[in-house]
């Protein structure tokens, strides 16, 4: 079977490196424009990724060693989901999988944002759920202390991914009935309350949004430590590890998610990717020395702050690292472009095509045009409220 | 140079009513984004000012079920309005969006966005409710007091202002020009990012807010509310006002109470623009709009509807009666929980309404879906595209109204004909844009002037300053 590799890019401001923004040009002056996230996720689109995650959170950006906003590096955002709507009708293949906190937000409104994104894209959402760890953000919200620990966070975000799931599944397929002849417009059969309470939230009606083409656009989740891959395993459809972190190596980190699996008495074997910081240079010490010079104007080794392996490297390297993993059972990876558009343009435009010349992915004309779940290689999503098919042998699952 | 006052238009979305007629055979899907495209370009192509969305936050329901003869389902608002950002280059996007169900920094935020990626070009209708019923799809349920709504707003209002106003304009440096390509220069300037620390009643809100000011740095503010409360808070916030009055000297007297009102608390009448919601049935003569309308209703109130129209008022499942046949002569239950839920409820005065309407439906011999028809399909505009723009015309000439809200009948193509026929004869007489101006912002479609904020600052200092400032200032902010 011809391999094909997945490829993600995260995106967030003028890149992961702190300094990127000082040699992106005039985008630098546009990272809350629509042209910018247009031009960025088009060019994605164009070439053939497969998904590009979109960062996001309530803090303005991050604090300087006096713990106040560090205004040295990038400040200010966008609403990651609104990005995502506002540049799919503008795009036609590639997933689009904005970051959503469950820690201060509603998951009725995370659940129908992300629905209505899946419409407006035609079945190409995707959702990075995500935590919201600090006092900062608590204190914008007012409504708790903050300062919970990480176990609470987590055990609250599995109940909100739960309920997102739900509301997801609460219309069926073919609950619009539109039958004139009684004047109905839906079968209310075939419309399922979510009825969840449980210790952090409770949710109790039906979505207001009908089932959207993927039915549940795939969930994404960083496991870059123990506990947030036990959280992955639990809430998430797609995994991504960062190999090199903590001195962790993707051979064990992939080894973990399987035995979570396995613990979770899960049998599904979720697309793990490793997760990767990459600046591309046209030679090893080529980026090298950029990477330095960035270094040097941030003031400090960006390595030393990122929760992923931060390489300087080529596209013939990416290649062949990408290659290893895909060895080790990695479905792909994510890249965390270190300067966009200038690392993002070298991934859609350098990297894909020297993947396909390596025979790690489909050439982008023969690429499939499908929803994320199938480019993710991950089964349609089945409601829990789909009655089996006639004839159909039921199988004891245990939960 | 005309001196006519001009007309303002904006396009509703059709909702989840029975104004709107899913059975049409050109009806399609409520929540396929090529409707929404579709409806927008089509506003966009008429010159409308915005485009408005209602919100859904629970489906409704009757007798315990989902109410199922309406059309239902819709997007989530803010969602479709970013993507509708990204197909629309002129026209506004106004949102329903609760204050209730939702958090000041997170919506602010997003509203923040949706300016930037409109390039100024959004709006927020306030709306505020209370009840556990929506309540029970979110995190704190129906923990608002229904006496608190409105305080609740206001200070969800004012601490959004506050958040908007937090970065200056020019917080954002990023000058990557000046002194080479690693310049040693910040990306903001940290004394232009003003930390909000709000205490009220209803938030303590402290911190950064998350994103850069947006081109009309406060969206504009949009608000439905009738009830001398919602006035008060239209006068002290709204920008646009969504009303329900279409009458014409129903509508001249709410546009008198809420002008005086916006006088006393020291804006001026033209800060605020006066918007009608109505239906508009065109027929290429007064007969055929008659016939047309008369279709219309016909198609709006099926007969099952019918039957749950009645149910509202009776607050009785009255599954079993006939709707080719007279009214029932039981009485409403006054006492029980009221079976439909998730809809405003118009009425106050059940047995004065059941009484008038047994009135009408005896003198008139009219079954129960005649008399449905009659007293449910809301007041609108009918007749050939001339009468209908010389109805407009005179409505906003005489301070009636300042435009309309135009709800059409069908999606998506419901408003196609309006575009098609009246919005040339509101050109022609010289009381409609021919174009919009490039780059407008939608408080500068709506012809507002700067955003209250400005103008209570400026009335201020003018005040303090005496007269002749006072007209240098209201020169700058013009």
């Amino acid at each position: 079977m011809p391999d094909r590799i997945t490829l993600v890019t995260a995106l967030q401001g003028a890149g992961w490196h702190p300094a990127a923004w000082r040699v992106a040009g005039p985008v630098a002056q546009r990272l809350s424009s629509l042209r910018h996230w247009r031009d960025v996720v088009v060019e994605q689109d164009r070439l053939g990724i497969d998904a590009v995650t979109i960062e996001d959170s309530f803090t303005a950006g991050p604090t300087a060693a006096d713990h106040d906003l560090d205004t040295t590096t990038v400040v200010g955002r966008l609403d990651a989901l609104l990005v995502a709507n506002a540049v799919a009708p503008a795009t036609r293949a590639v997933g689009l999988v904005p970051t959503v906190s469950v820690t201060h937000t509603e998951p009725f409104h995370v659940a129908t944002g992300l629905q209505t994104l899946d419409h407006v894209s035609l079945g190409r959402a995707g959702w990075r759920i995500q935590v919201s760890p600090t006092t900062r953000e608590a204190a914008l919200f007012g409504r708790r202390p903050g300062g919970d620990d990480a176990a609470t966070l987590f055990d609250e975000a599995r109940e909100a991914a739960e309920v997102v799931s739900r509301l997801w599944d609460s219309w069926d397929d073919d609950a619009i009935i539109r039958d004139v002849t009684t004047g109905r417009f839906i079968d209310r059969d075939r419309i399922h309350n979510a009825e969840y309470a449980g210790r952090h939230l409770s949710v109790h009606g039906a979505s207001i949004v009908p089932r959207s083409p993927q039915g549940r656009p795939p969930v994404f989740a960083l496991a870059h430590r123990a506990d947030a891959a036990a959280f992955a395993v639990d809430a998430a459809d797609v995994v991504l590890v960062t190999p090199g972190y903590d001195g962790r190596e993707a051979r064990d980190l992939l080894d973990e998610v399987r035995q979570l699996e396995q613990v979770a008495g899960s049998d599904v074997r979720r697309p793990v990717l490793a997760d990767l910081a990459v600046l591309i240079g046209s030679s090893s010490a080529a980026a090298a020395d950029e990477l330095a010079a960035l270094d040097g104007a941030a003031g400090s080794a960006y390595a030393g702050a990122s929760d992923t392996s931060v390489l300087a490297t080529t596209v013939p390297e990416l290649v062949s690292l990408i290659g290893e993993l895909r060895g080790l059972g990695f479905a792909g990876v994510r890249l965390r472009p270190l300067r966009i558009p200038l690392d993002s343009t070298a991934i859609a435009r350098q990297l894909v095509p020297a993947l396909v010349t390596a025979g790690l992915r489909a050439d982008v004309a023969s690429r499939p045009t499908a929803d994320l779940r199938t480019r993710l290689g991950i089964a349609p999503a089945v409601s829990r409220y789909a009655s089996a098919p006639a004839g159909s042998v039921s199988v004891e699952v245990s939960a | 140079m005309s001196t006519k006052r001009q007309v303002h238009l904006a396009a509703h979305f059709p909702g989840v009513n029975n104004t709107t007629i899913w059975s049409d055979d050109r009806a399609e899907s409520q929540i396929a984004f090529s409707s929404f495209e579709h409806f927008a370009r089509n506003a966009e192509r008429g010159f409308f000012d915005f485009l408005f969305l209602a919100e859904g936050l629970r489906l409704r329901e009757q007798k315990g079920r989902i109410h199922d003869l309406d059309v239902v389902g819709r997007p989530n608002t803010l969602a479709v309005l970013a993507a509708l950002a990204g197909v629309t280059d002129h026209i506004g996007l106004v949102g329903t969006l609760q204050t209730t169900f939702n958090e000041p920094v997170e919506l602010a935020k997003q509203l923040a966005t949706l300016d930037h990626l409109t390039d100024g070009r959004a709006g927020w209708n306030v709306v505020t409710s209370s009840d556990a019923f929506h309540g029970a799809n979110f995190r704190r349920g129906g923990f608002l007091d229904h006496a608190d709504r409105y305080t609740r707003a206001d200070e969800f209002i004012a601490l959004s202002r506050e958040l908007w106003d937090s970065w200056q304009a020019d917080a954002v440096v990023a000058d990557t020009a000046t002194g080479g390509a690693l310049a040693d220069g910040v990306f903001a300037d940290r004394s232009r990012i003003h930390d909000v620390d709000h205490h009220g009643p209803q938030f303590d809100v402290t911190g950064t807010f998350p994103v850069p000011r947006s081109p009309q740095r406060h969206p504009v503010i949009v608000q439905a509310g009738d009830s001398d409360e919602g006035r008060d808070l239209a006068a002290a916030n709204a920008e646009v006002i969504f009303s329900l009055h279409t009458e014409f000297d129903d509508a001249q007297a709410f546009y008198r109470d809420v002008t005086d009102r916006l006088e006393r608390v020291g804006r001026s009448k033209d800060e605020l623009q006066i918007l009608p919601g109505a239906t508009f049935v065109i027929g290429s003569s007064a007969e055929d709009a008659e016939e047309r309308s008369n279709a219309i209703r016909r198609a709006q109130v099926s007969p099952a509807t019918a039957i749950a129209f009645l149910e509202q008022v009776w607050n009785r499942d009255l599954s079993s009666y006939d709707v080719d046949g007279p009214l029932p002569t039981i009485e409403p239950d006054h006492e029980g929980a009221a079976i439909t839920r998730g809809r405003a409820r118009h009425t106050r005065d059940v047995p004065a309404l059941v009484q008038s309407w047994r009135d009408l439906a005896e003198a008139e011999h009219l079954s129960i879906r005649d008399l449905v028809i009659r007293v449910s399909t809301r007041g609108g505009f009918v007749g050939t595209a001339s009468h209908i723009a010389a109805e407009i015309d005179r409505y906003v000439q005489e301070r009636a109204t300042d435009g309309f809200v135009v709800v059409p009948h069908t999606n998506p193509y419901g408003l196609d004909e309006f575009v098609d026929t009246v919005v040339p004869l509101l050109q022609e007489r010289g009381v409609y844009r021919q174009s919009y101006d490039e780059g407008a912002t939608l408080r500068q479609t709506l012809d507002l002037p700067g955003t209250i904020r400005d103008r209570l600052a400026a009335a201020r200092t003018a005040a303090a300053a005496g007269p002749a400032r006072a007209a240098a200032s209201a020169g700058v902010l013009a």
